[in-house]
Parts: C-alpha cells; structure tokens; sequence
C-alpha cells in the first residue's frame, strides 16, 4: 500500500507520505449513507412528483395504473386555495415570529453580557432549556396552558376580568409563535453568545477609554460584530418557519381553526396519509423544499449585496 | 469596587436589567414549572384546582401509573428514544468524524465538490425530508423497521462541517507524518491520534445529533406503525389523542412527560459547555 521504495528520497517521501487516495476510506461510509438517505429519497420524490394514478373504465371502476403525469400534480397543488394558503400563513408567521424571537435573543445576550458570570452562566442555562425539550412536548405543554379548565394562565387572566381565547380562529396562529419562540429563542441566543465571546475584550477596553458607555458599546460595537451570527440564525429560522409542521399537528385537537392544510407540510402529510395521493404529496414536499431554499439564498444575496453597498 | 457596586446597584438602568433577566427566565421556566406540578396531581384536580401550585401530592402514584400502564409500554418507549438517539449520535459522530478528517488532511480531487454537497444538506431540513424519505424507504420494505429511523439518523452534514473545520486546526500535520514513518496505517493513526485530539468536536456532535433525534416527531410519525417501536413524542401524543375516550390518559400524558424532560433538563445545565464550544466553531466561522 505504502510505496516503500520512495522512502529513500526524502523530497519524494513528502510527497507519498500523504495517502491521499485513503481519503476515500474515511468519506465512504459517511458519502454511503448520506447518499442512501439523503440524495436518494430526494431523487425518488421528485421522480413520483411527476406520476399519476389513472383509473380507466366505466366511472374510473377499472383496474388503476400509474402513468406519467409531466407536472401536472404540479399545477393541481398550486391549483388548491387552500395549499396556498397555508404558504401565505406561514410567510405571515414567519415574517412576525422570527423577528420576534431574533430581537429577543439578541437583546437577551446582550443584556447577559452586563451581568457577572455566576448569574450569567445560570441564565444562560435557563434560557437555553426549551431547546431539550421536543417541539411536540413543548406543544402538549403550551396546550395544557391555553386549554380553559387547565391553565392557570386563563384562570388569573380571567380574575382580571379578561376572557383569552387563545385557540381561537384569529389567535392560534400567534400560540402557535408563542410556542416556537419559548423553544428556540434560548438557542439563537446562545449562538450570538458565542460570537460575542469570540470579540477580543481589547476592543471593549479600548471604546471604553474613548467614552463609549454600555449602551454605546452593546450598539456601535457588539452589534455589528454579531451579524454573521444573526444572519445564520436568520436563515435556518426561516427554514425552520416554513416547515412547520408538529407543533400544528399536534394543537390540531384542541384548535378548530387548525385544518389539513394549515401549513404546506401539514397538507403534503395529509395528502400521503389521509388522503393516499402520495404523488400530489412528493409534489408539494419539492415545492416546499425549493421555497424554502429560494427564501434563504434570496436573503443571503440580499444582505450580500446590502453589505457590498456598506462598504 | 464596593462604591462602584452599590453605585451601579441603584441605577434604574440595573434595576430594570435585573427585572428584565428576571422575567424572560419567568416565562422560559413556566411550562416547567406547571410540568413539575401537574405531574404531582389527581386527574380530577388537574381541572379542579389552581395549575400553579400543589393539590394533594402523589408523584409516586402517578408515575408508578405512568410506567405500568398498557403492559409497560412507556419504559419501552423510553428504551426506544434512548436506542434512537443513542445509536444514531453515536454513529453519527463517527461517521462525520472520519468524513470531517478526510476532508480536512487530505488532497484529493473532488474534495470542494463533495464539502460543498455536504453544506446543501445542512440547509436541508429534516422534515423536508422525511416525507421523500418515507416513500423511498416503502418501498424497499425499510417503513416500521428500527432502520428506517436508525439509517436517516446517521447522517449529520453539520456534524461534517464542524469535523472538517476543528480537524484543521486541531490536528497537527506533521504529527501525522511522524506517525507514518513510524509505519502506522491511516487507519490506526485515525483510531488512536485523530480521534482523539478531535474529542471536544464529537462531545458536541454527538450532543446536537443526540437533541436532534430525541427531538425528531415528523420522520418517527411516518415511517412507523407498530406503537411498540415508538419513541416517547410519538408514544405521548398518543396517549393525549386518546385521551377523550380513556380521561386518566391526560394525567398518563403530563406524567410521560414530566419523566422525559428530567433527563434532558439535566443534561442540558450540566454539558452547556460543550454547546457553546460547538456553536462558536461551528456555525459562526466563516
């Protein structure tokens, strides 16, 4: 395997010390299954986007066959209202829920920054809980205290003399939110943490003896710092609003307003199992994956080119 | 110092700081809390009494319930989610390990296209996935099998991407040389050396793959059908489902979870460490 000839040049020997045909070795298993489970079921999905079952005879009684459909579940998807819709809702969710939940991690690590590191430390960690839990078990949670009779939010609220309805056909929707933002508000913030610890405290230092107080610091200096930490947790939030899909799924018993096509992969998951349309559903699994890769390049160009302008 | 703390102390600017803290750890803290109480209660007086604070205390009861319910079906749910998110992290991160330090100490062509192929996958999510995955894998007869969960589970471009970056800077070239004029294999040099000085990045892959799986439902819900192969998310909404019919189930359903988000909870406060150490590698060089 090792050339032990060339051991004798010692110019050679640099040069076959490193094996790197052997590279092949060590990414095979990884390549193999990402391969397996990840390109693969891709290409196979897009593949049944594009088939049909058509059934023949008398009132479409004969026996059904799959054919080649072109991209005709294509149109029959972006022909459904109501799958439409459920992009609309969560472009509406997304553009209230992630500014949201990215102002409040952002605020919350700077504000940690003020604080002596014992306490820090222990916020930190109480913030950042929510992410261990499961999006479905925090949901279960979150509807124990939304549900009338059970929560004891609805019980001091309604000692107010206040009558929430936080099920509702108008407020699910922003429960919903509630619910994203206590799971992963904690976990922004703790990646805005980590780029703020990575700015050398010279910097600090030095603005301080110029004058700069707290505020002036945390402004002109932290947060420009932090920007490629909030533009990655910008992207995978995105990501992550468009395809929402537990967190629906499992309020669904307790909101009416939660229908099958709540959300895009709500209604792809509904076609594949309630309504056994596998190919509409593969269908709208690529139309939601493709979005969902154009909105996060499209905001990557965007603040690309908005930095450009910067300088 | 003692002036400069007391003259700080009795800012408003402080005093609102510390109120703010205050209630942001409130309201992370709150569904916890109502957890802890409500897994102590009686059916009945999870309606009947106030959510906020204790009713007759029986834990023991309750989660004696809990785990003898249908012929022990959430210890083995348990067992489950732990051989889910086991199993999976682990291989994960020996899988990623191996293709990071490829990545990483070799010259090889292809080497950009196949990282690049592998930071797509980190932009792809999962549940984007799981579907696509669900028709693949019924088709080969891979659906309602532990490997049709175990198999996706495996694959962690991040972990990869994070592999490749710490392999960098923490493995040393020319210790690597040593070890082959010492007339070691690759592979035993990857064994013993690499893995080794590359143990802080697989501390947290392993810890983000293990959060990942353990908090997966979509891939879970529809490759299986037999409630006995189930993780707990999958086992416990269940539980809640058919709580309209069986109404002890929603007490079954707040103690299930009570009991899964103990461990986590722990794990989380006592390894913070190690997932600040892989966000600042990972996600936030460039």
């Amino acid at each position: 395997m090792t050339p032990s000839s060339t051991r004798r040049k010692p110019a050679a020997r640099r040069r076959s010390a490193r094996p790197d045909r052997k590279a092949w070795t060590f990414l095979g298993p990884f390549l193999a299954v990402y391969l397996f489970a990840m390109i693969l079921p891709i290409c196979y999905a897009i593949y049944q986007s594009l088939l049909k079952v058509e059934r023949s005879g008398p009132l479409g009684l004969g026996e059904p066959k799959v054919t080649f459909a072109g991209l005709e579940n294509y149109t029959l998807a972006l022909e459904q209202t109501a799958f439409l819709e459920g992009f609309g809702r969560v472009l509406l969710f997304g553009a209230v829920q992630v500014p949201v939940m990215l102002l409040l991690a952002l605020v919350l690590a700077l504000l940690l920054d003020q604080v002596k590191d014992r306490w820090a430390g222990l916020l930190r960690a109480t913030y950042f809980l929510p992410y261990g839990i499961p999006g479905v078990i925090a949901t279960l949670l979150w509807g124990f205290l939304y549900v009338p009779g059970i929560s004891p939010i609805n019980d001091l609220l309604a000692e107010l003399g206040f009558q929430p309805d936080f099920l509702g056909y108008d407020s699910v929707l922003w429960s919903i939110a509630n619910i994203v933002v206590w799971e992963f508000t904690g976990y922004n913030m703790l990646i805005i943490v980590a780029q703020l610890k990575s700015i050398p405290q010279e910097l600090y230092e030095a603005a301080r003896i110029d004058g700069a107080g707290p505020w002036q610091v945390a402004l002109r200096i932290k947060l420009p710092l932090v920007r490629p930490a909030l533009i990655l947790t910008c992207v995978f939030s995105i990501i992550g609003t468009m395809q929402l899909f537990a967190e629906p799924l499992v309020l669904k018993k307790l909101a009416p307003a939660v229908t099958n096509d709540y959300t895009p992969n709500l209604s792809a998951y509904f076609d594949a199992f309630a309504n056994a349309n596998v190919y509409l559903a593969a269908a709208k699994s690529v139309l939601l994956a493709v979005a969902a890769m154009v909105l996060s390049f499209g905001f990557l160009s965007l603040v690309g080119r908005s930095r450009k302008e910067d300088r | 110092m003692t002036a400069a703390r007391m003259r700080t102390g009795l800012r408003p600017g402080r005093i609102l700081l510390v109120a703010f803290l205050a209630l942001a750890a409130g309201y992370f803290l709150l569904p916890v809390y109502w957890l802890a109480v409500a897994a102590t209660k009686s059916n009945e007086s999870l309606y009947g009494s106030f959510g906020l604070w204790f009713d007759n205390p029986r834990l023991w009861h309750n989660l004696s319930q809990v785990f003898t319910y249908n012929d022990h079906i959430y210890p083995r749910w348990a067992l489950n989610s732990l051989l889910y998110a086991g199993a999976g992290a682990v291989l994960a991160t020996l899988l990623s390990a191996a293709a990071g330090f490829a990545l990483a100490k070799y010259r090889f062509r292809g080497r950009e296209a196949v990282f690049k192929c592998v930071l797509a996958g980190v932009l792809l999510p999962s549940t984007a996935l799981a579907l696509p995955l669900y028709l693949m894998f019924n088709k080969i007869g891979l659906t309602n099998t532990y490997w049709g969960v175990l198999i996706p589970s495996m694959v962690s471009p991040f972990g990869v991407y994070l592999c490749r970056i710490y392999a960098e800077a923490a493995v040393p070239d020319n210790l690597l040389e040593a070890a082959r004029v010492d007339g070691a294999s690759e592979e035993r040099i990857f064994g013993t050396v690499v893995l080794r000085l590359m143990t802080p990045a697989l501390v947290t892959v392993f810890l983000f793959q293990f959060v990942h799986i353990w908090n997966n439902y979509f891939l879970p819900l529809v490759m299986l059908s037999d409630d006995r192969k189930y993780p707990i998310t999958l086992g416990l909404v269940t539980w809640e489902r058919a709580a309209d019919r069986t109404a002890e189930l929603t007490q079954y359903t707040v103690g299930g979870a009570f009991v899964s988000v103990i461990p986590l909870a722990v794990a989380m406060l006592v390894l913070q460490r190690y997932w600040r150490t892989g966000l600042t590698e990972g996600s936030v060089k460039e």
